[in-house]
């Protein structure tokens, strides 16, 4: 029965390969380890005597279907999935919702432009000529993020009760927004509006994983649509701002002010429109700008570890100490926030089954010297914090330092962990997802709890 | 005897761990192993295994490492950790449980 010859058994092999090749959910080191098992179970048929041909049937038939083993692949390496465009919808309701969708966006940008102007009509007026009423700024994520967890919960095909339950978080931050008797630019009113949006973010978040939030890595993906949304939003306000150049520019020539125009309707209702045009285009193009947050994370690592490593090193060698002025606070707030963000986009481009490389070593260096300089001036601002007594500002500011502290602090341990190889890096994965929800609840927290303990200053 | 799908996926976890818990192995083995502790009723198509394999690594219950097998190609050996030990060790119990409660109530059965 040994009439095998190798050669077209290895030519099948090969031509299987290659047609396994071509599922995305499966990588080269998949394909390999499957092809070896296809080799083993092959030897062990011609063993028992199977001809090459009738050993090669037996063989690719009992690895199953391709289809359905690539379901599962992409569902046990759930980050794969992103790279595709099928992000939990079945067959038909994709079908369905793709010839549907630019219309439905088209609907939602519309609205969410035309939801800034409703309160023109109860006398909110916006004058070119005077600044912007800090009530556009309170409601902002009031306008458009509403509209965005409908288009998500639409494509996600969410049922109408889990709707309505993601409505009472906007409810509750209209309410927030607007009864409090805010003294004019207060405090605490300008926080209200930088932390509104943070808090619903976690609604959208919500309606984006379908309200399944512990399921199948979706949360990590919500983090991936985050980054890439801001992006995306950053390259479309650059288009806007051409655009808004131009307009000035052409009619100033057959000397007309657009600013009648620019200043209550263009602006607004751009910013307001771009965030769904931007969401979709996030959820639609995916393939052709994955790599940017991962590129950008690459990119700045490194730079941000070595601005950290030589801001340490100088001040240890001049022995000067941090001069604590009114932004310190929160200028070291945002330096934690861009290594949170470095560390959170390192942490959703990467293979969690590699092995440690030499970029992880160097996050841990960046959180590291992150951590060290970031104690160093909650020292130097702690010594001091007596003498400014407490502020709404310096409070929140505070507070999220403390909380991005916590966040590093965990992260530096468990990546000291994974690089000692005492634990996997889905740790590390897990505790920033689990971290998620703190940011939303401390806004909503300074949102509802603060205006009334500072007295609406 | 043909198994319900959801039974197969259920016991795949304990399975495995329990078999890597004899000793570090691969794919094939593995399946071959399966089919000799169950007579043959437990019927993996082939492939699945390895969605699984990949799964609780990622969950860190088993740790993966690609070296030369004696053919020379390279074989991905899968090891079970700490963590897939006790899991194991929790699975079981559960396993117990259910077996437990099977066996008293067909027993029953079996005497009225």
């Amino acid at each position: 029965m040994t009439t095998l010859t190798d050669q077209p058994l290895e030519e099948q092999i090969a031509q299987w390969r290659a047609y396994v090749r071509r599922r995305q959910a499966l990588h080269g080191p998949d394909v390999e380890e499957l092809e070896g098992h296809l080799r083993d179970q092959l030897a062990a048929l011609t063993e028992a005597g199977l001809s090459g041909n009738e050993a090669f049937l037996v063989a690719v038939k009992r690895m199953g279907s391709l289809d359905a083993l690539s379901r599962e692949f992409a569902r046990a390496h759930s980050e794969r999935l992103w790279k595709q465009l099928v992000v939990a919808t079945d067959a038909d309701t994709s079908a369905n919702t793709a010839y549907a969708e630019p219309f439905v966006v088209l609907g939602l940008a519309v609205a969410a432009a035309l939801a800034t102007k409703v309160p023109e009509l109860f006398g909110h007026r916006l004058n070119p000529d005077e600044e912007v009423p800090l009530f556009y700024f309170r409601n902002a994520s009031l306008f458009v993020l509403p509209l965005l967890t409908v288009y998500f919960a639409w494509k996600r095909g969410l049922d109408v009760v889990s709707g309505l339950w993601l409505a009472l978080p906007f409810a509750a931050g209209a309410v927030f927004a607007n009864v409090y008797p805010f003294r004019t630019g207060g405090d605490t009113e300008v926080l209200t509006v930088l932390h509104l949006p943070f808090a619903l973010w976690l609604a959208v978040g919500f309606a984006y994983v379908r309200g399944r939030w512990f399921a199948d890595g979706g949360r990590m993906n919500f983090v991936r649509f985050s980054g890439e949304l801001v992006i995306y939003y950053v390259l479309i306000a650059l288009g806007g701002g051409v655009l808004t150049a131009f307009t000035f520019m052409m009619f100033n020539a057959i000397d007309m002010n657009a600013a009648w125009f620019v200043g209550p309707w263009l602006l607004p209702c751009g910013a307001a429109a771009a965030v769904i045009v931007a969401s979709w285009l996030v959820e639609a193009k995916q393939s052709v700008i994955e790599n940017m947050a991962p590129v950008l994370t690459r990119l700045f690592t490194p730079l941000f570890t070595i601005l950290l490593l030589v801001f340490l090193a100088t001040m240890a060698w001049t022995g000067s100490p941090i001069n604590v002025q009114r932004e310190v606070l929160i200028g070291f707030d945002l330096l934690l926030v861009v290594v949170v963000g470095l560390v959170l986009y390192a942490a959703s481009a990467r293979d969690p089954q590699a092995p440690p490389d030499f970029f992880d070593s160097l996050q841990l260096l960046l959180v590291a010297s992150a951590l060290v300089v970031d104690g160093v001036a909650l020292a130097a601002i702690a010594a001091r914090i007596s003498e400014f007594g407490f502020t709404p500002n310096r409070v929140a500011a505070l507070g999220e330092n403390l909380i991005l502290l916590v966040n590093l602090a965990g992260s530096a341990w468990f990546y000291a962990r994974f690089l000692r190889h005492q634990g996997s890096f889905a740790a590390l994965e897990r505790w920033q997802m689990a971290y998620l929800p703190v940011y939303c609840v401390w806004a909503a927290f300074v949102v509802v709890i603060f205006p009334p303990v500072f007295g609406y200053r | 005897m043909d198994m319900s799908k959801d039974l197969v996926a259920a016991s795949a976890t304990p399975l495995v761990l329990a078999i890597l818990a004899e000793g570090d192995s691969y794919g094939y083995a593995i399946i071959k192993r399966v089919a000799e502790l169950s007579g043959g009723h437990l019927q993996w198509t082939d492939g699945m295994l390895y969605p699984v394999l990949h799964r609780l690594e990622r969950l860190g219950y088993v740790a993966a490492k690609w070296s030369a097998a004696e053919s020379g190609r390279r074989r991905k050996y899968y090891r079970i950790t700490k963590d897939g030990r006790a899991q194991l060790a929790a699975q079981r119990q559960q396993w117990k449980a259910v077996d437990g409660a099977l066996r008293g109530i067909w027993m029953q059965a079996c005497t009225v």
